[in-house]
């Protein structure tokens, strides 16, 4: 089997322009709707209850909204998840005395309204903790930034680093827009997904980039274009795989994980699908329009020989 | 040159078994077990005590699967968990007869079931994480401010009686915010206490203030001995916690300090979650203070207005009392406290008994105090409730009090409980919880294990349909992966969470990647035209570079994870890290020893099983011409 059978390079970079524009567009409507609709965070960062419950039937949410409302609890959320036994009640912060027992005054609340629930799982986050959380994620997602920039420095020239970051950068954005579009809910697990995934992308950005300095280096006569286009359409086959394979593992995930990993998965496939868009498609252009050329290549060449890896091996 | 000299087939081979034999225990599983450990420091569980376990079991005809001894205590395995649990029940009534004074802590405990070779060579399963075996976590945080401030007062306390000792005549210590202030009369008097304490009381700064007959002393802590205290407080609530748990008789708390005030404490396979959460967000604590009782006072206080220096507390049972705000004796002096019965009025009552200093305490208030009322406060999370206020009749020595009224037998336990459990250094507050349900775990670990079954069942599906040959190599190296990675995970005890076994599932799907680089090469130089031998050569080497990068950036994701995460998050990293680890070493090593074993020998190597190779023009099927 060979699915790829391309007999000549891919003119990607004739359609350079398109493809950029496209990413404009879904990073102009992703920051449109972070900043219209914004992100619905999850317990772990706004601090509150959230308390899951099993019936053996069927859930009737209105005496359990009802049973909730007698019992003198305001701004809660009760909805259905996974099926319609199951169910999950959301309280907001409330002040801190009390906070800490909630659960166990829904559980009391329903005994006597709604009877039959089953407490399946309680998580309370107090306000200052869900601030730390907040706080260590954003430092997190930082580090994973400054951390890349500095590794892809080090491996390949400005232009390609430059790159590089916008192309995945846009590509967080991205997911953060969606999971702001749609309100899914963002949870400590959503932002270890993103930041895998942009460990994870950039190194479709360093596969290719690797191929465009080699291709550089042994070819001669081929206009950056070209040399570009020769570079992406050498290795997509190995991009489609790879990706293809992580893809189908995150589809299992999302089809079997249940509702615990389903937003995990969902922004691992989100990041996985436009981290191959942008990685490839983004990151190039732009490359190119900063200008590369094959001169680059040659100086770079004589650093190579003071030690500086310059082969890169690559697909 | 696709030959590997023998040590590094025997590194391979050695990495395997070694991998097999540490993730073998997680097939066995975990049988439930009950477990007898002590309760208390004195007593040790020996020989003795397993043959009592046995005897209760027999006489309750429960059979057993094997009882041992280790140091933890006495532990009895059973066939399911409702045996397990009617064999608690009875091992509970046979080691504590006494249900008020347990000896010993029994508790369910799930124990490894893999046979005894393995768990010599510390092959455990890996440790499952709250959200996989339910049980409750919990996140405390001190109230450093409030472990002060309760210094403080204990502290003007002892000043209070150093002074009188020393018979110096202060007039008032009170304690204003962070600093204790004393009042005096005369300015003589006023140097003889602060000789007196600065010799007697290192933790304190003494400075003068006041004028006239106003005099003043101002003592404020010293910022190590505030340090100290901090410290202290941390340790003595950890410590209080450890006693309230086992009185809970979990098998496996987990009791840690997080930061510089906060404590972690998780209970795995707690069932009866509220009672958990009951026993340790009492902070109770004992205060001793005296009742005001001079007409009018209290009817003042109802009104609003309490006179100086007093508070109104409301008595069990309903009636309104006013308490003088200065404590003179706090839990911290309470060496035991034992549920029982008064021995006039068979009431039931709590006995507790004191420290040297604490009995010395009591002993001069209730001299100077005799048929005034004395009351007895419960402190729980900041609210006061007067126990009981008995009238004092004579001088009561030997630092033994019985505490009794209007107490249930049930609540003389809990009382008990708390006060014996040691009080807490200072409040603390949950500032984050969790709870899950077993039937949840359970869940959990089927969607987890579903999940990663299912997704590396199509990967390997695909890899040898496309790859053939090669990709059932890259399938093996996959799969010594996964087995790797457990083997890691039980051997280092992490635990494991659902967070982790998504870690899992998408290392399996990244580190296919490196097989997929190096076929791709590979199928790429015989494309090229490259002898079989030389293209297999050829793809390991000019993949590796490529395969250490995608692994780096990986990599650089995962440690910034590990060290910013927390919950979640960190057991997702964990695992997302040592992946990426193992996955470098089967992509690379493990399969490259498969290929060399499979293709290395043959001299006249014409065709890999690759599956197709195109080529422009001319169709290759299986690398060969």
């Amino acid at each position: 089997m060979e699915f790829f059978r391309i007999k000549k390079d891919i003119p990607f970079m004739r359609h350079a322009l398109v493809f950029n524009v496209i990413s404009l567009l879904t990073f102009l409507a992703a920051v449109f709707f972070l900043a219209t609709k914004g992100l619905h965070l999850s317990v772990e960062f706004t601090g509150g209850t959230l308390i899951e419950v099993k019936y053996e039937q069927s859930a009737d949410l209105e005496k359990i909204r009802g049973a909730l409302g007698k019992n003198g609890f305001s701004d809660f959320s009760v909805q259905n998840f996974g099926s319609s036994q199951d169910v999950m009640i959301r309280l907001p912060l409330r002040d801190a005395q009390d906070s800490a027992k909630q659960g166990e005054r829904v559980m009391a609340a329903l005994a006597g309204e709604a009877p039959g629930a089953a407490l399946q799982r309680v998580e309370y986050v107090g306000p200052q903790v869900g601030k730390e959380l907040a706080e260590n994620g954003a430092m997190a997602l930082l580090v994973v930034i400054v951390g890349i920039m500095i590794y892809l420095a080090s491996r390949f020239e400005w232009r390609f680093s430059v790159a590089a970051i916008i192309a995945n950068l846009h590509d967080v954005i991205i997911i953060l827009g969606f999971f702001a579009a749609f309100q899914w809910e963002f949870s400590l697990s959503v932002l270890a997904a993103v930041l895998a995934v942009l460990g994870y992308s950039v190194n479709e950005s360093v596969v290719v980039f690797d191929r465009v300095r080699e291709t550089f280096k042994k070819v001669r006569g081929l206009s950056t274009p070209e040399v570009l286009d020769h570079a992406i359409t050498s290795t997509i086959s190995r991009t489609i795989i790879t990706h293809g394979s992580t893809q189908v593992m995150v589809l299992s995930m999302l089809i079997f994980g249940g509702e615990t990993l389903y937003y995990f998965s969902l922004a691992l496939t989100i990041g996985i699908c436009f981290g191959i868009y942008s990685s490839v498609l983004v990151a190039s252009p732009l490359v190119m329009w900063m200008g590369v050329s094959r001169e680059q290549f040659i100086k770079a060449k004589k650093v190579a020989a003071e030690g500086v890896t310059d082969d890169g091996a690559c697909v | 040159m696709n030959r590997y000299p023998l040590w590094k087939y025997v590194t391979v081979a050695i990495a395997l078994v070694f991998g097999f034999i540490y993730t073998l225990p997680n097939f066995f599983g975990e049988s439930p077990a009950v477990q007898v450990s002590s309760a208390k420091v004195t007593l040790k569980v020996d020989s003795t005590t397993q043959a009592r376990v046995e005897d209760a079991l027999r006489a309750a005809g429960i059979a057993h699967d094997g009882i041992q001894l280790d140091p933890v205590g006495v532990k009895a395995r059973f066939k399911d968990t409702d045996t397990q649990l009617k064999a608690k029940d009875a091992i509970e009534r046979a080691v504590n007869p006494d249900a008020a004074d347990a000896q010993y802590v029994v508790a369910l405990n799930l124990l490894s079931a893999s046979p005894q070779w393995l768990t010599s060579l510390h092959a455990l399963p890996m440790y499952l994480g709250l959200d996989l075996r339910g049980g409750v976590h919990f996140l405390l945080q001190v109230d450093m401010p409030g472990a002060l401030t309760k210094r403080l007062d204990s502290i003007a306390a002892d000043l209070r009686s150093l002074l009188r000792d020393k018979n110096i005549r202060h007039a008032g210590i009170n304690r204003d915010g962070d600093r204790i202030v004393i009042k005096f009369r005369d300015a003589e008097t006023r140097s003889a206490a602060s000789r007196a304490l600065g010799d007697n009381v290192a933790d304190l700064a003494l400075a003068e203030a006041g004028l006239g007959d106003d005099l003043r002393l101002i003592a404020t802590l010293k910022p190590e001995a505030g340090k100290k205290i901090a410290e202290f407080a941390i340790k003595q609530n950890i410590n209080t916690l450890h006693n309230r748990i086992n009185e809970l008789g979990v098998a496996e708390p987990v009791i840690q300090q997080q930061g510089a005030d906060r404590i972690v404490v998780q209970l795995p396979g707690v069932q009866d979650t509220a009672k958990a959460k009951d026993i340790l967000g009492r902070t109770a604590t004992l205060e001793i203070r005296m009742v005001d009782d001079s007409p009018g006072a209290l009817e003042a206080g109802l009104a609003g207005n309490p006179p100086f220096g007093t508070e109104v507390y409301t008595e069990r049972g309903g009636s309104p009392l006013l308490v003088k705000k200065q404590v003179v004796l706090t839990g911290d002096r309470l060496t035991d406290a034992q549920p029982g019965f008064d021995g006039q009025t068979h009431e039931p009552a709590v006995h507790l008994t004191l420290d040297s200093a604490g009995a010395r305490i009591f002993k001069d208030v209730t001299r100077d105090n005799v048929g005034k009322r004395m009351a007895i406060l419960l402190i729980e999370r900041g609210k006061g409730e007067v126990v009981t206020a008995p009238v004092i009749r004579t001088e009561i020595g030997g630092g033994r009090v019985q505490i009794s009224g209007r107490m249930t037998t049930s609540e003389a336990n809990d009382v008990a409980l708390l006060l014996r459990a040691g009080s807490l250094a200072a409040p603390m507050d949950i500032v984050e919880e969790r709870t899950i349900g077993p039937s949840l775990g359970a869940e959990n670990i089927e969607r987890g294990f579903k999940s990663t079954m299912w997704g590396f069942l199509a990967i390997a599906v695909f890899m040898i349909a496309y790859y053939q040959m090669v990709g059932l190599i890259s399938v093996i190296a996959l799969a010594s992966n996964l087995l790797l990675l457990v083997a890691l995970l039980s051997l280092l005890q992490a635990t494991l969470t659902l967070p982790g076994i998504a870690a899992i599932a998408l290392t399996l799907g990244m580190a296919i990647d490196a097989n997929v680089l190096i076929n791709e090469r590979i199928r790429e130089e015989l494309r090229a035209g490259m002898p079989p031998q030389a293209a297999l050569s050829e793809g390991y080497e000019r993949a590796f570079g490529t395969i250490l990068d995608s692994n780096i950036t990986t990599l650089i994701a995962g440690l910034a994870l590990l060290i910013f995460g927390s919950g979640p998050v960190r057991g997702f990293a964990v695992v997302h890290c040592l992946g990426i680890l193992t996955s470098i070493f089967s992509a690379v090593v493990v399969s490259r020893a498969m290929i060399n074993l499979v293709y290395g020998r043959q001299k006249k190597l014409t065709k890999i099983a690759i599956g197709t190779v195109w080529k422009d023009g001319i169709t290759t099927v299986d690398g060969q011409k």
